[in-house]
């Protein structure tokens, strides 16, 4: 994968939901994975405090899919970036 | 077993009369937090007590050595103890039984500060005595001069609603003649404010029990006190019942650590009414655990829904954190008073903030206005974090 940003949160998936990397795709929803609500914000937490990022709550509380951390995520590094 | 002294210091008031104001105006206490920094939290909001000069009620020796969440306690179960007109010597063999979740959160949270930030080398003694949460039993034991059972219950939300909840079975059993029972809790510190913020779970605005549009919950501090004792010795002394306590019940979910359980719910409802042989028909009012929360809300409905039939429909339904916060271990304590105040008045207090009613949320919760209303038997539910769930049955003197 080409894309740094989403290798380092599907790295940060893995770990949490505790599937090997090759299982965890930007398809995978946190049902399939078996994040609940709680280890989803978990995830969200250690991702917000290794990029310096603050993710809003309501935004935090739509996330299904892996896809959907990358995509909600990247503006905000982005941002902070520049 | 009769109710005959309410005690309660909160964010809608700092004792009964202003707290039961509050309650029938439908008058929430939610200010911005002053007690703590909020600046990186995604919430401001909070329903700190306010208005009460501390120093006025502790003397500096007492300051030191208490910390605010048992100093709430103090103050409510003084000002139940003398609603309840009794002496010194009456109360000698009473139980005291509390809740609370935190303990001195407050004085933890300064204690870390002063460790890990500042490098203090030694902590003061009076930390671990302030840091306990059984403090508010024991001070009051002092205090009162009180000699009996003693001791205090941590089951998070639901803490203080067990503690009354074992001081009736105390009182019932004839383990006692009497009991003071109730909670407290004092969690704006900056540590803890970083946990709630972490799990997500408070609205950036209000809460909004039952509501389309709610974002769910708000903290808040608090201390509630009751003074339970059997009949006979109400009756034998002449004292003022306010409501009966008739009977209570307890399940855990065995599910999810936060997630709640209709289920489980609904089994300590049904297990309250059972204890105190009530026909649901004769239930009135149910003092909801509302937190405003998506999850809770919902699963609370469909627990009403299980116990009452078709009567939930029409049940009247309130949340009181919708005006006094949700102060934890100490939401028991404000709720149970605020049930009795309502047997009392005869009134239901509102779901304050309420905008809209949710499908998934089908009850009366009596929005935004209190309401005159025959109450011969109400619930006060407490749905814990942790699947643990407490509900107790309070009844008119009449009914």
């Amino acid at each position: 994968m080409s894309d740094p940003l989403a290798s380092k949160i599907i790295a940060a998936i893995s770990e949490v939901s505790k599937k090997p990397l090759e299982d965890v795709k930007l398809e995978s929803t946190f049902a399939e994975l078996g994040i609940d609500s709680l280890n989803g914000f978990h995830l969200l937490c250690e991702l917000e405090e290794d990029l310096g990022i603050v993710i809003p709550d309501d935004d935090a509380r739509d996330l299904r899919t892996v896809s959907d951390v990358v995509e909600k995520i990247r503006p905000l590094v982005e941002a902070r970036a520049s | 077993m009769a109710v005959t002294g309410l005690g309660v210091v909160s964010a809608i008031g700092n004792d009964r009369g202003a707290f039961w104001d509050s309650l029938a105006g439908g008058r929430h206490g939610f200010r911005e937090i002053t007690l703590a920094d909020t600046s990186d939290l995604q919430y401001r909001m909070g329903a700190e007590v306010r208005g009460l000069a501390l120093e006025d009620s502790f003397d500096a020796g007492s300051r030191e050595i208490l910390d605010r969440f048992a100093m709430l306690f103090l103050l409510s179960a003084r000002e139940a103890i003398a609603d309840s007109g009794l002496s010194r010597e009456e109360l000698r063999d009473a139980a005291i039984v509390t809740g609370s979740s935190l303990g001195g959160q407050s004085t933890q949270d300064d204690l870390f500060r002063a460790l890990y930030q500042e490098g203090r080398r030694r902590i003061t003694p009076f930390a671990v005595p302030r840091i306990m949460p059984n403090a508010g039993a024991s001070h009051l034991s002092m205090e009162v001069g009180c000699e009996g059972p003693g001791l205090t219950l941590s089951t998070a939300c639901a803490s203080s609603t067990h503690a009354i909840g074992i001081a009736f079975w105390l009182v019932s059993q004839g383990v006692v003649e009497r009991a003071i029972t109730g909670g407290s809790e004092a969690p704006f510190s900056r540590g803890h404010l970083k946990a709630w913020d972490g799990l997500r779970a408070i609205a950036p605005d209000l809460p909004r029990p039952f509501s389309l549009g709610r974002k769910g919950m708000v903290l808040g501090e608090g201390g509630g006190a009751l003074i339970l004792e059997s009949l006979e010795s109400a009756r034998r002394r002449g004292a003022h019942v306010r409501s009966l306590l008739v009977g209570f019940g307890m399940s855990s979910d065995a599910g999810h650590i936060t997630k709640p359980s209709a289920r489980g719910a609904s089994r300590a409802l049904a297990a309250a009414l059972e204890d105190g042989a009530v026909d649901r028909e004769r239930v009135d009012y149910v003092n909801a655990h509302g937190t405003g929360t998506q999850l809770n809300d919902v699963a609370e409905c469909e627990a009403l829904r299980e116990v009452f039939q078709d009567r939930a429909s029409t049940l009247m339904v309130s949340s009181t954190k919708s005006m006094h916060g949700h102060a934890l271990g100490a939401s028991g304590a404000l709720e149970a008073v605020a049930t009795v105040l309502a047997i009392d008045n005869q009134v239901a207090p509102p779901t304050a903030n309420f905008l809209e009613r949710d499908p998934a949320c089908p009850v009366d919760c009596v929005p935004n206005e209190a309401r005159d209303a025959k109450t011969r038997v109400a619930l006060s539910s407490s749905f814990a974090f942790g699947g643990l769930n407490a509900v107790l049955a309070f009844a008119a003197p009449s009914a």
